[in-house]
C-alpha cells in the first residue's frame, strides 16, 4: 500500500478500497474543488398515494439490495429499537453486504455484531462506539469504516460522497403521509436534526413511528415531501433510555474543579461579553460549566445571544431566565428540554448541515464564541483524540467535536489530567480527531495549557490566578504521577478512516491485537 | 531468603486501588497473576514492579494474585508492604521509602483542614487540588478496624510520594489504646508536618505523644521537635482540660474541636444551630489563645447545605476560631470566603501599619491613627489582616 503524509505527519494511504484519499491539509485549506453536488432522482406526487406499509414491505418496495447503504439518526440514543429492528428484518429477507450509515451508535446496538459476523453488514460509515467499535477494532468488519463529524456526515451526504439508498428514520409521531416529528408521543426525543440530510438526499425514505396521528402531523421536522413509506411499530424505543428524566451535574470534586477553571477562564479570556454565544454538551463537566457560566452571567448581568447544543435543562433554565436569547437544538438530553422545544419559537431545530457543514454557505459553528469539549487524549501539539483510547481501541464517535473546534472563537478541552492512571496529555495522540490548530486551551485539574499560537490569549491571561502552565509542563506533571503507558499493540491493517469535516483524511485507525 | 507461608489479602477492588493476595508457593519462584483494567497499557509494568519489589526484599517464593483498577505505583507498593507486614512484621525495617523532601513551610493560616480517608487512594490522589490549608490523612474514624494496617502503609507512602501542593500535611493517628503508637512509628519517616491526636482528654495524652515523637524523630534522624501537634478535643473531660492540653507541649500549634464525639459524651444530640456546643467552643478558643496558638472548629457535616455552612462558619469566626474542619472539598472555597478580609478591613489595616512605620521612622515608640493611639493588639491584628489578604491575592 502506498502512503502519503498529511500536514500533521500522519501516514494516509493514497488509495483504499478503490477510493482515492485526500490527505488533510489544514482546517480551512479545502475550497470545495469546484465540484457540483449530486441531486436525488426526481419524484412525482399523485393523489391517492398510500405510504403505510409493514417494515418488510417498506424494505422490499424501497428496492434495497445487496451492497446498498442504509442510514439512521441517533435521536433515540441508548434507548433505540429501530436500528436493530430494521437490520434484523433485512437479515431475515436475506439481503447482505450492507453499508450501515448511522449518525451514531450506542451500547444498545451490540446485537449488530452478529449481523457483522454473518455478512449482513460489511461496512460502517458515520459513527460507531462501545461494543461495535470494539468489535471493529479487533478486525471484525470486512471493509474499512469511515468516521465523520456531524457536519462532515451532512457534507458527505450532500456532496454525494455518502450515497444513501434507504434512510430509516424513527419519529415519535407521524401521519400516514409521512410528516414526522420527535416531540409528541410516548417516545418523544426532541428535534430530528440528525436525520434531516438523510431525508433530503436518500433515494428512499422510510419513517418508522409508534404513534400514528391523523393527518396532518403538526408540527413536523421532516415533511411528507421527502417521505416514501410510513411504518407503524409497537415501540421505537425505551423512553427511559431515550432521554433521562433529569440531568444531574457531576458530583466529582475534581470534575467540578475543572468546570470551575473553565468557567473562570472563559470569563477572564474576554470572550464572555454581552451577546456572546456558546456550545454545550452532555458530559458531566460540560453540564457543570454551563451551570457555572450561567451563575457568572447572572452575577455580571451578561446575556448570551444563543446556546447551541446538545441541550440540557441547565441551558433551558438560562433561556427561561432571559439570560439567553435563543436556543439552537441539535439533540436533547432530558425531558425538560423537549417541553421548551415544543413550546417556544425561540428554541429552534438545527439540522446538521445548518449546524456544521463546511460545504455550505454558512454554518452556525462559525458564529460560536465559546465551546468546551471532551477528549480521550490530547498531545503537545494540541491535537485531540476523541475516537480511540490509548490502547488503540476505537470506542467513540466524533460527534460535533471537530466542527465546534473549527468554528468557535475559543475552544477549550475540559478533561481530567488522567483517568485510571492513564495520562491524558501525550507526546502524540494515538489518533488525531481534531487538529491542534483549532484548539485554544486544555483545561485540567492540574493546570491549564494555552496553545502557543494564541499569543493574544497567553498575554491576556498573564496575571490570572488560574494555574496556567505550558503543555509540556502539564504532560511532565501528569506523567510523573502515572508513569508512561506502553504504546498500543496494533497490526498493519487499517480498520477505519478518520475523515475531517472537509472530506480529507486526518488519520487512520489500525486493527488492535487481541 | 524468605518464603510466604500463609495466604494474606489486602487492598480493595476499587478504582485507583489494587487488591493483592500473597500465597505460598512450593517452588522457588515469584509468580504474579494480574487482572487489570489497564492491562494493555501498564500490565507488564505492574507485574515487573511487584516482582522486583519482592525480590529486592529477599522474598524467594510467593504467588501473587492482583486485581487492579488503575492503582498508582505508590499504592501498589503500599499494598505489598501491608501484605508482607501481615505475614512477617519484622520486614518493616526493610521497606524502602523515598524520603519526602522537608519543605520550608510557613503556614500562617489554617482556615481549612480537609480530612482524607487513610485507606482510599482515589480520594487521596486529588486531595491537594482544592486549596485546603491543612490536609489530614486520617487513620482513625475514616478507616475500619480491619483496614488499619493497610491504611498505615498507604498513608506512609502517600506522604513520600503524593504531591499535595502547598498544604500542611498531617496524620490523624488512632488513640494509643488502638495502635496509635504503631501509627506514629510507621508514618513518621514520611515526614508529616504534624500529628493529630484524637480524643485528647488531658495534658498527659499530649505529653505521651510528645515523648513518642521525640523518640521516633531521634530514631529516624529527624530534627527533634520538628513535628507539630494538633490535639483534637472531643470529650467533656478534654474541654474542661483544654488549657492544660494547650500548654502541655511546645509542639502544639492548634487546638481542634470534634463535635460528634463530644455531643455523644455529654449525652445530647447534635443540633443544627449547635447551642449545646457554644460553651465548649468558646472554652477551647480561650484555652488556645491563652497560650497563643490557633483554634479550629468542628466540621460542618451537611456538605450539600452551603448556605448553612457559610452561616455557621461566620459564627465560628466571630467567636475566635481560626478555621474549621472540612469533610468535602467543595466546602473549602466557601470557608475561605468567610475568612477573607473585607476591603474596609484591609484599608484600615493598611492605615494602621503605615502609621506604625511612620512612628518607627520618627523614632517614636507611640503610633496613632487620628486621635487614637495604636496599641499592641490593634497592631498585631492589622498585620494579620494584611498577611491574610496577601494569601488571597497569591492564590
Amino acid at each position: 500500500m502506498e502512503f502519503i503524509e498529511n500536514i500533521l505527519g500522519r501516514l494516509i494511504p493514497v488509495k483504499i478500497e478503490g477510493r482515492k484519499l485526500r490527505p488533510f491539509q489544514g482546517a480551512f485549506a479545502d475550497d470545495g474543488g469546484g465540484r457540483k453536488r449530486v441531486t436525488p432522482p426526481i419524484p412525482v406526487s399523485k393523489p391517492g398515494q398510500n405510504k403505510l406499509c409493514s417494515l418488510r414491505e417498506a424494505i422490499e418496495k424501497s428496492g434495497l439490495k445487496d451492497g446498498m447503504t442504509i442510514s439512521f439518526h441517533h435521536h433515540l440514543r441508548d434507548g433505540d429499537y429501530v436500528v436493530n429492528m430494521v437490520v434484523d428484518e433485512i437479515s431475515r429477507i436475506g439481503i447482505k453486504d450492507i453499508t450501515l450509515a448511522p449518525s451514531a451508535l450506542f451500547p444498545c446496538h451490540k446485537p449488530l455484531i452478529e449481523h457483522i459476523k454473518n455478512g449482513v453488514i460489511t461496512k460502517i460509515e458515520g459513527s460507531m462506539n462501545g461494543p461495535v467499535g470494539e468489535h471493529v477494532s479487533y478486525g471484525g468488519l470486512p471493509k474499512v469504516a469511515v468516521l465523520r463529524t456531524h457536519g462532515g456526515r451532512a457534507r458527505a451526504i450532500e456532496d454525494g460522497d455518502l450515497h444513501i439508498d434507504v434512510a430509516f428514520l424513527a419519529a415519535s409521531s407521524a401521519d400516514d403521509y409521512g410528516n414526522a416529528n420527535g416531540v409528541d408521543g410516548a417516545s418523544a426525543f426532541g428535534p430530528m436534526a440528525y436525520g434531516y440530510a438523510d431525508a433530503m438526499f436518500a433515494d428512499s425514505v422510510v419513517i418508522i413511528t409508534d404513534n400514528l396521528v391523523p393527518y396532518p402531523c403538526a408540527p413536523y421536522s421532516i415533511p411528507a415531501t421527502h417521505v416514501d413509506y410510513v411504518v407503524v411499530v409497537d415501540r421505537i424505543g425505551d423512553p427511559e433510555r431515550i432521554v433521562s428524566g433529569t440531568t444531574r451535574i457531576t458530583r466529582s470534586p475534581t470534575r467540578l474543579l475543572i468546570a470551575k477553571y473553565a468557567a473562570q477562564f472563559i470569563k477572564e479570556s474576554g470572550y464572555m461579553k454581552e451577546g456572546f454565544s456558546f456550545q454545550t454538551g452532555a458530559g458531566g463537566i460540560s453540564l457543570a460549566v454551563t451551570k457555572m457560566l450561567g451563575e457568572i452571567m447572572e452575577e455580571e448581568g451578561i446575556r448570551a445571544s444563543f446556546i447551541n447544543g446538545g441541550l440540557s435543562t441547565f441551558a433551558v433554565n438560562l433561556f427561561k431566565k432571559g439570560l439567553v436569547a435563543a436556543l439552537y437544538d441539535g439533540q436533547v438530553f432530558d425531558r425538560g428540554v423537549i417541553e421548551s422545544f415544543r413550546n417556544d419559537i425561540k428554541h429552534v431545530e438545527t439540522p446538521m448541515t445548518m449546524y456544521a457543514n463546511y460545504h455550505s454557505k454558512g454554518c452556525l459553528v462559525n458564529r460560536l464564541d465559546v465551546g468546551f469539549l471532551g477528549a480521550t487524549e490530547v498531545d503537545v501539539d494540541f491535537n485531540v483524540n476523541c475516537n480511540t483510547h490509548s490502547d488503540g481501541l476505537l470506542l467513540h464517535g466524533i460527534g460535533g467535536h471537530t466542527d465546534v473546534a473549527a468554528g468557535c472563537g475559543l475552544t477549550l478541552i475540559t478533561i481530567p489530567s488522567y483517568r485510571k492512571r492513564i495520562p491524558v496529555v501525550r507526546e502524540r495522540v494515538t489518533t488525531v480527531t481534531t487538529p491542534g490548530e483549532t484548539i485554544d486551551a486544555i483545561v485540567t485539574e492540574r493546570g491549564i495549557a494555552i496553545n502557543p499560537q494564541r499569543k493574544d490569549l497567553i498575554e491576556r491571561m498573564k496575571g490570572s490566578n488560574l494555574p496556567i502552565v505550558t503543555i509540556e509542563e502539564l504532560k511532565d506533571k501528569v506523567e510523573k504521577i502515572t508513569g508512561k503507558p506502553e504504546p498500543p499493540r496494533v497490526k498493519d491493517r487499517i480498520i477505519a478512516l478518520i475523515e475531517y469535516r472537509d472530506g480529507t483524511i486526518i488519520d487512520v485507525v489500525k486493527e488492535v491485537e487481541k | 531468603m524468605m518464603k510466604i507461608t500463609k495466604k494474606v489479602v489486602v487492598g480493595r477492588r476499587d478504582k485507583a486501588d489494587i487488591e493483592i493476595s500473597l500465597n505460598p508457593l512450593k517452588k522457588n519462584d515469584i509468580g504474579v497473576k494480574l487482572e487489570s483494567s489497564v492491562e494493555r497499557l501498564f500490565g507488564n509494568h505492574i507485574r515487573n514492579y511487584i516482582k522486583e519489589y519482592l525480590l529486592g526484599l529477599g522474598i524467594t517464593s510467593c504467588q501473587v494474585i492482583a486485581i487492579d483498577d488503575g492503582a498508582l505505583d505508590f499504592v501498589i507498593k503500599s499494598r505489598i508492604e501491608s501484605a508482607l507486614y501481615k505475614s512477617n512484621s519484622a520486614l518493616l525495617e526493610k521497606f524502602s521509602f523515598g524520603k519526602r523532601e522537608k519543605r520550608e513551610r510557613t503556614v500562617d493560616f489554617r482556615r481549612t483542614r480537609l480530612y482524607l480517608p487513610g485507606n482510599n487512594p482515589y480520594f487521596m490522589e486529588g486531595g491537594g487540588l482544592f486549596g485546603a490549608d491543612v490536609i489530614i490523612l486520617d487513620l482513625e474514624d475514616a478507616v475500619s478496624q480491619k483496614e488499619k494496617t493497610d491504611a498505615r502503609f498507604l498513608v506512609r507512602n502517600a506522604l513520600c510520594n503524593l504531591d499535595l501542593g502547598d498544604a500542611e500535611v498531617i496524620v490523624r493517628i488512632n488513640p494509643f489504646s488502638n495502635g496509635g503508637e504503631d501509627d506514629v512509628k510507621t508514618v513518621l519517616p514520611g515526614l508529616p508536618d504534624a500529628i493529630m491526636l484524637p480524643k485528647t482528654n488531658g495534658a498527659e495524652d499530649v505529653l505521651r505523644l510528645d515523648r513518642l515523637l521525640e523518640e521516633t524523630e531521634d530514631e529516624n534522624n529527624i530534627t527533634v521537635g520538628v513535628t507539630k501537634l494538633f490535639p483534637l478535643i472531643e470529650s467533656a473531660e478534654g474541654v474542661v482540660n483544654a488549657y492544660e492540653i494547650a500548654k502541655a507541649s511546645k509542639r502544639n500549634v492548634m487546638l481542634t474541636f470534634g463535635a460528634e464525639d463530644f455531643t455523644a459524651d455529654i449525652g445530647v444530640k447534635k443540633s443544627k444551630e449547635g447551642k449545646e456546643l457554644f460553651f465548649a467552643k468558646e472554652h477551647i478558643v480561650l484555652a488556645a489563645k491563652a497560650v497563643e496558638i490557633q483554634a479550629s472548629d468542628t466540621v460542618y457535616s451537611d456538605f450539600e447545605d452551603i448556605e448553612g455552612l457559610i452561616k455557621d462558619t461566620e459564627i465560628s469566626k466571630s467567636i475566635g476560631f481560626d478555621g474549621r474542619g472540612v469533610i468535602h472539598p467543595l466546602q473549602i472555597e466557601h470557608i475561605h470566603n468567610v475568612y477573607k478580609p473585607t476591603k474596609e478591613e484591609i484599608e484600615y489595616a493598611e492605615k494602621v501599619v503605615a502609621a506604625l512605620e511612620e512612628a518607627e521612622k520618627r523614632g517614636s515608640g507611640v503610633a496613632s491613627l487620628g486621635r487614637k493611639m495604636i496599641d499592641a493588639p490593634v497592631a498585631k491584628r492589622a498585620r494579620k489582616v494584611l498577611k491574610l489578604a496577601r494569601q488571597y491575592r497569591s492564590k
